[in-house]
């Protein structure tokens, strides 16, 4: 049994077809080509597959991509606009809040879904957010700093 | 497998009555998936239930709430009337996994997965709550602690499943409040928890309790005695060591990794004690 399945990801509207227990991890990974979202754990412990739907921060790997049938995703494609980067993108690196980089484009999609509910996070506030996101390089505080600089950046805009 | 997504409750019944192989329904998937994803189940039919009329709504009704079988935690969360009214069930629906896991998850989910260790069911327990259970037959209401029937298994009936949670309405004076102990600060499972559910009079005497504890029996375990040793009390410490003691001698642990028989079963009435403290708060009456 193949699905096919109408959706829009980063407000493009696409089409894919595909078996009924695929992810939509492995749907935007291997048949739409957007190879940000990352599988660390494939069991929604590690967030480096971080998406949204419909608005809501969720992890790819935890939706079947059937699911995704007249629904809105957004993925860390859409974070910049076109050349220009998104300001927690530049933050992260101006703070060198990664190394690897696996955990990147989760923990980026996740901050920008905590920033656009709450511009003005305490430390508190981010690390308790991203606590679904796991980073076993930084040690958090950078990506605690860039987020925090990114939401500054962004209230002055 | 197949996967669908009917668009009414009776073709829901349907399929799932006439599925011969394994069959699971999926809202929010933070199990199901996991399971699939594990080999621990391999589903013939998955039936999404998120188109169903009404399931994914929180509606007012009786004075009370009505939570959809599919509404997340993070709806939870953003329902100021709810909060107000239920903050001990909205707190522990909330300590379910990670923002991400909040997304998805829902309180249908955590008490039809059956862990005994699920955050928002002893919340639930406490609260009263029922759910509605749609299948082959007529719709039916039944107590939220009947569903558990062990560890991951219900008492729901081939083609059955529940649609929504009901949330009765809440006298003057009335709150609820949940506490879990994990050895860390986020994303674990509980080792013990309690919840207490309080209904205060003027004088902030309690005139109606119920306590509920979870992860130290099979199922939830709602205690009759821990909510007698609140009742006519002001939370006088010989009343909240009442308390502590029936949910500790009514508890009945395993022993593993994350806490021994004897640890779970003093915890359980620590907890339950801090519990009653802030339901009580919460209510308005004043320690």
């Amino acid at each position: 049994m193949s699905i096919t399945v109408s959706t829009s990801v980063n407000g493009d509207a696409v089409e894919f077809v595909c078996p009924p227990e695929e992810t939509l991890l492995d749907a935007l990974r291997n048949r739409l080509g957007l190879t940000g979202a990352k599988e660390g754990c494939g069991t929604g412990d590690c967030g480096a597959c971080s998406v949204t739907l419909n608005g809501r921060l969720v992890c790819s790997c935890l939706v079947l991509a059937a699911e995704a049938e007249g629904q809105e995703i957004g993925t860390i494609e859409g974070l910049a606009q076109g050349d220009k980067l998104h300001p927690l993108q530049q933050a992260f690196i101006d703070h060198a809040a990664l190394q690897c980089g696996v955990c990147t484009p989760g923990i980026l999609v996740a901050a920008d879904a905590l920033l656009k509910q709450n511009p003005e996070p305490s430390d508190e506030e981010v690390r308790f957010w991203l606590a679904g996101n796991l980073c076993r390089c930084t040690g958090y505080d950078k990506i605690v700093r860039a987020v925090q600089a990114a939401a500054a950046e962004m209230r002055r805009a | 497998m197949r996967y669908e997504k009917p668009q009414t409750v009776a073709e829901a019944a349907r399929l799932l009555s006439a599925e011969k192989g394994l069959s699971r329904i999926l809202a929010g998937g933070t199990d199901v998936l996991v399971q699939m994803k594990s080999g621990l189940i391999e589903p013939d039919l998955i039936v999404d239930i998120k188109a169903l009329p009404g399931l994914r709504s929180i509606v007012a009704e009786a004075g009370g709430f009505r939570v959809g079988a599919a509404v997340a935690g993070a709806q939870l969360a953003e329902d100021r009337d709810l909060k107000k009214a239920w903050p001990g069930v909205v707190e522990a629906a909330n300590l379910i996994g990670s923002t991400q896991v909040q997304g998805r998850c829902t309180m249908a989910g955590n008490l039809c997965n059956a862990s005994p260790a699920a955050d928002s069911v002893p919340a639930l327990v406490a609260a009263g709550a029922t759910v509605r259970i749609a299948g082959p037959g007529a719709a039916r209401d039944v107590a939220v602690e009947t569903i558990p029937a062990g560890p991951g298994k219900t008492t729901l009936k081939k083609g059955e499943f529940v649609t929504s949670i009901f949330l009765p309405a809440r006298p003057a004076r009335s709150a609820d409040a949940y506490l879990r102990f994990i050895p860390r600060s986020e994303m674990d499972i509980a080792v013990a928890a309690a919840a207490v559910n309080l209904t205060l009079d003027a004088e902030g005497r309690v005139t109606a309790a119920r306590v509920a504890l979870g992860a130290v029996a099979p199922t939830v375990l709602l205690v009759e005695a821990a909510a007698a040793a609140l009742i006519g009390s002001k939370l006088e410490e010989a009343a909240l060591e009442k308390l502590s003691a029936a949910c500790s001698a009514a508890a009945k642990p395993i022993d593993d990794k994350r806490g021994s028989v004897a640890y779970r079963k003093d915890v359980v009435g620590v907890l339950a004690k801090r519990a009653a403290r802030i339901a009580y708060t919460r209510a308005g009456g004043k320690q």
